[in-house]
C-alpha cells in the first residue's frame, strides 16, 4: 500500500513536472540553434511527446489490428480476407450489424431529438435549471451502472422489475423485454438514450441561446407562430449545433458495449459489434477476427471523423 | 516567451523537475514490499458467500504458515488470464473457467506441471480417477479440483411428490404429467444467468446424450467430431424440447427464458406448489434455502433414471479447477495445501460443495453425503461437456439453446448454425 502511494504522489507530481522540464530543456537548446530557424523547429519539439505518445499508444496499435485482421486465431498465420468473411456470413455478427444500425439510428434520433424537444420548451420557463439537472443527472454514472438499474427495470417478476409491476397492474400479462428481437435492442436503446439525453439537451440549450432574441422577436412582430418560428429561424440556425450533438451520439452508439455486456450480453439477437469483438477477443481467443471487428468499427467512425474535421476547418476559417 | 525572463533559475527548476521525475520513476520500480511479508496471489470467480466460503478453507493454511493469501474475485476470468498469459502479468494460482481453456493455457506453457509439487500419488491414490484424468494435460497434472458438484440430479419437495423414484426416463415422465394437475405443472426450469445464460438447458441435453447415446458418442460430441446434426443430438434437443414445452412447465416459455436459475424452482415450495420436479446440480440447494427459504426437509433429489439400459448408472458432474501459473515457494505450499482432504473439507464443510478427494466424509447433510457418494460411485461418470467444449462453441450452445426454447420448430436451422460454429472452433489453440 505504502509503495502504491509512493508511486502515486510521484506519478501526479513527476509527470506534469518532468514534461514541463521537458518544455525548459527544449528552450535551452533552442538557444543553440540558428535563429531564423527557431520559429520552424520549435513547434515539432514542443508536440513531440505527444506526437511520440500517440505514435505508440494509438498509430502502432491501429497497424498492429489492421496487420492481425488478415492472420489467424493466434496471428501466427496470414488468411487474408477469410476473417471479413466470416464477419459477413456468420448469423451472430450479421445481426449484430444490423443492431449497430438501428443504435446508430435511433440512439441519435432519441437522444437527439428529445434533447432538443427538451431544450426548446423549457428554454423559457423559470424552472428550465431544475429540469436540465434532472435530466442531465444520468451522465455521471457510468455505462454498467446505468445497465444494472435498468435490469431491475426491466425485469420480467413484477416483484422485482418496475415496468412489468406498472405493467401487470394495469391487468396486462408480464412483458419479457430481453428475449424478443427487436424489443430487447429497442429496451437497450432506451437506456443509451436516457444516458446522453442530457449531454444533447445541453448541448442544445447553448446552441439555442445562442441565437439573437432580437431575431426571434422579429418574427413575433411579423405575425409568425410559436411553431413556425420554431420551423423556419430556430431549427435552421441550430443546424450547426445539431450536427455536432449528432456525431457525438453517432460515435457513441457505435461503440456501445457496456449496456448490452452488462444486460443482455448479446444474447436473444441484441448483440452489438462491439460486444461481439470482446466476445472474440477474450474468450473465444480469437485474434483475428476480434481485430477485423476492430477494423470494421474505425472504418464506420471515419466517415463521421472526416465530416468533424471539415466543419472544425470551416469554423476556423470563419476565424 | 517566458523562458526568456532569468533563464538560468528556470533551467534549474526545469533540471530538478527531469530529475525527481526520473527518480520517481527508479525508485517506483525497485521498491517491492520491502517489508518481506510472504504472499500468494490468487484469482477466481468467486463472489459473495462463496469467496467468504474460500476464505474459510485458507485460513488454517494463513495462519500456519504465516503466508498471506490475496485474492482477487472477478467474474471476467476469462478477460483476466488471456492478457495475462499473453503479457506474462498474472497471479500465482488461479481458478480455470473449465479443462477446456486449462488445455489451452499449458499448451501455451503457461500452467506449471503439478507433478513435482504436490505430492503426486497421494494425490492421485486420493482422488477419483475421473478428477485427475480431467487435470492432466500430456501426462502431466496441471489443474486441480477445489471443489466439485453433481449434476443431472432431480430435485422435488417430499411434501408434494411421495411416489418411488421412477426407473426410466419414461416412467418419471408418465409419473408427472399424472400427478401434476389443475395448475401444477411438472416441471419447474429456469435458464437465465446473465452472460452465462443458457446453461441449465445444456446440462439438460447433455444428460440426455449421455443416457439416450452413451460414453462414446459424448465424448465424441465433446471433442467436435460428432456433427450436431446427428440423430443422436438431435434426439437429445427433442426430449429437452418436450420437457419445456409450453404448458408442461410453471410459467411457459417466457418463465423459462427469463427467469434465473437460482430462484426458478421457488414455486416447488410455494403452499400451492406450482411444479413437481426441478433438474439441477447438488450445489443448488444452496438456493433453495436462500432464495425460496426452503428447510432441508422441504427437498430431496434421485438420479435422474436412465433412458436406455446399455448406459444405465450415468452420471454428469462438474468442478472448480485451480492450476499454479507463478512457481513460487509460497505458491507451492498453497497448491500442496489445497488438495489435501483437510481444506476440502472445510468448504464441504460450510456446504454447497462436494469434493473429489474421495477421503472427506464430514459432508454436513445427508444430501450432500448422498450426491458424494453417487459421485465415488458412478460407473459411468462425464464432466459436464460444455465446460470441456472450446469458449466458442460453448457460448453457441447456450445462444442456440434459449432460441430452441423460444423457437422449437427452428430445430433444423439451430443444429446447423452449431456446426458452423463447431467448423472453427476447434482449431489448434482454441
Amino acid at each position: 500500500m505504502d509503495d502504491r502511494l509512493t508511486t502515486a504522489f510521484f506519478v501526479v507530481v513527476g509527470v506534469p513536472a518532468s514534461l514541463v522540464g521537458y518544455i525548459f530543456l527544449v528552450e535551452l537548446v533552442l538557444r543553440l540553434v540558428p535563429q531564423r530557424r527557431v520559429p520552424r523547429i520549435r513547434p515539432l519539439l514542443w508536440i513531440a511527446p505527444a506526437l511520440a505518445f500517440l505514435a505508440v499508444f494509438l498509430i502502432y496499435p491501429t497497424l498492429d489490428t489492421i496487420r492481425r485482421s488478415f492472420m489467424d486465431r493466434l496471428s501466427e498465420n496470414y488468411v487474408g480476407w477469410s476473417n471479413y468473411e466470416y464477419m459477413w456470413t456468420d448469423h451472430a455478427v450479421r445481426g449484430a450489424i444490423v443492431n449497430n444500425l438501428l443504435w446508430l439510428v435511433f440512439l441519435t434520433l432519441g437522444a437527439v431529438g428529445i434533447g432538443l424537444l427538451v431544450a426548446v420548451l423549457v428554454d423559457r420557463v423559470r424552472y428550465e435549471p431544475v429540469v436540465k439537472t434532472v435530466i442531465f443527472l444520468p451522465m455521471a454514472i457510468s455505462f454498467v451502472a446505468a445497465g444494472v438499474i435498468w435490469r431491475f427495470m426491466y425485469d420480467f417478476r413484477p416483484e422485482s422489475g418496475t415496468l412489468n409491476a406498472i405493467i401487470t397492474g394495469f391487468g396486462a400479462d408480464p412483458v419479457a423485454f430481453f428475449s424478443e428481437w427487436p424489443l430487447n435492442t429497442f429496451a437497450l436503446i432506451v437506456v443509451g438514450v436516457w444516458m446522453q439525453v442530457g449531454f444533447a439537451m445541453v448541448i442544445l440549450s447553448a446552441g439555442l441561446k445562442s441565437i439573437s432574441n432580437d431575431l426571434l422577436e422579429a418574427a413575433r412582430v411579423d405575425g409568425a407562430t410559436e411553431w413556425q418560428i420554431f420551423r423556419k429561424v430556430t431549427f435552421p440556425l441550430l443546424l450547426p449545433t445539431i450536427a455536432v450533438i449528432s456525431t457525438a451520439v453517432i460515435i457513441i452508439a457505435l461503440k456501445a458495449f457496456d449496456i448490452v455486456y452488462v444486460m443482455t450480453n448479446g444474447n436473444f439477437n441484441s448483440e452489438v459489434l462491439a460486444n461481439r469483438m470482446y466476445k472474440e477477443m477474450f474468450t473465444f481467443r480469437h485474434f483475428g477476427r476480434a481485430s477485423a471487428i476492430a477494423v470494421v468499427l474505425f472504418l464506420a467512425i471515419v466517415p463521421i471523423m472526416i465530416f468533424n474535421i471539415r466543419r472544425f476547418r470551416e469554423q476556423e476559417a470563419i476565424r | 516567451m517566458m523562458a526568456t525572463h532569468r533563464p538560468f533559475t528556470r533551467g534549474l527548476v526545469a533540471a530538478g523537475a527531469v530529475a525527481l521525475a526520473l527518480g520517481a520513476a527508479a525508485c517506483g520500480d525497485d521498491g517491492e514490499g520491502g517489508s518481506g511479508d510472504r504472499t500468494v496471489t490468487v484469482i477466481g470467480t468467486w463472489g459473495g458467500d462463496e469467496e467468504e466460503a474460500f476464505r474459510q478453507m485458507v485460513a488454517p493454511f494463513e495462519d500456519r504458515t504465516g503466508i498471506t493469501v490475496e485474492y482477487t474475485g472477478t467474474r471476467d476470468l476469462n478477460a483476466v488470464l488471456t492478457t495475462g498469459v499473453a503479457s506474462g502479468v498474472l497471479p500465482d494460482l488461479a481458478g480455470l473457467p473449465g479443462p477446456g481453456q486449462m488445455r489451452e493455457f499449458a499448451e501455451a506453457g503457461a500452467l506449471v506441471p503439478l507433478d513435482d509439487i504436490i505430492d503426486i500419488d497421494k494425490y492421485k491414490a486420493e482422488t477419483s480417477p475421473a478428477f485427475v484424468d480431467l487435470g492432466t494435460v500430456d501426462g502431466k497434472v496441471v489443474g486441480v479440483f477445489i471443489k466439485a458438484a453433481v449434476k443431472g440430479l432431480i430435485w422435488y419437495n417430499p411434501n408434494v411428490y411421495t411416489g418411488d423414484v421412477p426407473a426410466t426416463w419414461d416412467e418419471l415422465e408418465r409419473i408427472a404429467d399424472q400427478t401434476a394437475t389443475g395448475d401444477m405443472r411438472p416441471w419447474c426450469v429456469g435458464l437465465e444467468s446473465g452472460a452465462a445464460s443458457g446453461w441449465p438447458a445444456t446440462d439438460w441435453i447433455e444428460d440426455f446424450v449421455l443416457r439416450q447415446s452413451g460414453p462414446d458418442v459424448y465424448d465424441a460430441w465433446v471433442a467436435g467430431e460428432l456433427p450436431w446434426t446427428s440423430p443422436e443430438i438431435r434426439q437429445a434437443f427433442e426430449a429437452y424440447g418436450r420437457v419445456v414445452a409450453e404448458d408442461r412447465t410453471y410459467g411457459g416459455t417466457n418463465y423459462v427464458l427469463n427467469t434465473n436459475f437460482g430462484s426458478a424452482a421457488n414455486p416447488m415450495f410455494a403452499d400451492e406448489p406450482g411444479c413437481l420436479f426441478h433438474h439441477q446440480a447438488s450445489f443448488i440447494t444452496a438456493f433453495f434455502e436462500n432464495e425460496a427459504g426452503a428447510t432441508p426437509d422441504e427437498y430431496d433429489f434421485f438420479r435422474m433414471p436412465d433412458i436406455n439400459p446399455q448406459y444405465a448408472g450415468a452420471l454428469t458432474g462438474a468442478g472448480d479447477l485451480f492450476g499454479m501459473f507463478h512457481d513460487t515457494p509460497e505458491a507451492r505450499e498453497l497448491m500442496r495445501y489445497l488438495v489435501t482432504a483437510e481444506a476440502q473439507s472445510i468448504w464441504v464443510g460450510i456446504g454447497g460443495a462436494l469434493s473429489g478427494n474421495t477421503t472427506v466424509d464430514n459432508y454436513p447433510d445427508d444430501i450432500s453425503a448422498r450426491s458424494a457418494q453417487m459421485l465415488g460411485e458412478a460407473t459411468v461418470f462425464r464432466f459436464d461437456a460444455s465446460d470441456l467444449m472450446p469458449e466458442a462453441m460453448n457460448n453457441a450452445f447456450w445462444t442456440e439453446v434459449l432460441n430452441y426454447t423460444q423457437n422449437p420448430d427452428q430445430l433444423d436451422q439451430i443444429l446447423a448454425r452449431l456446426d458452423e460454429v463447431r467448423s472453427s472452433a476447434y482449431e489448434e489453440g482454441a
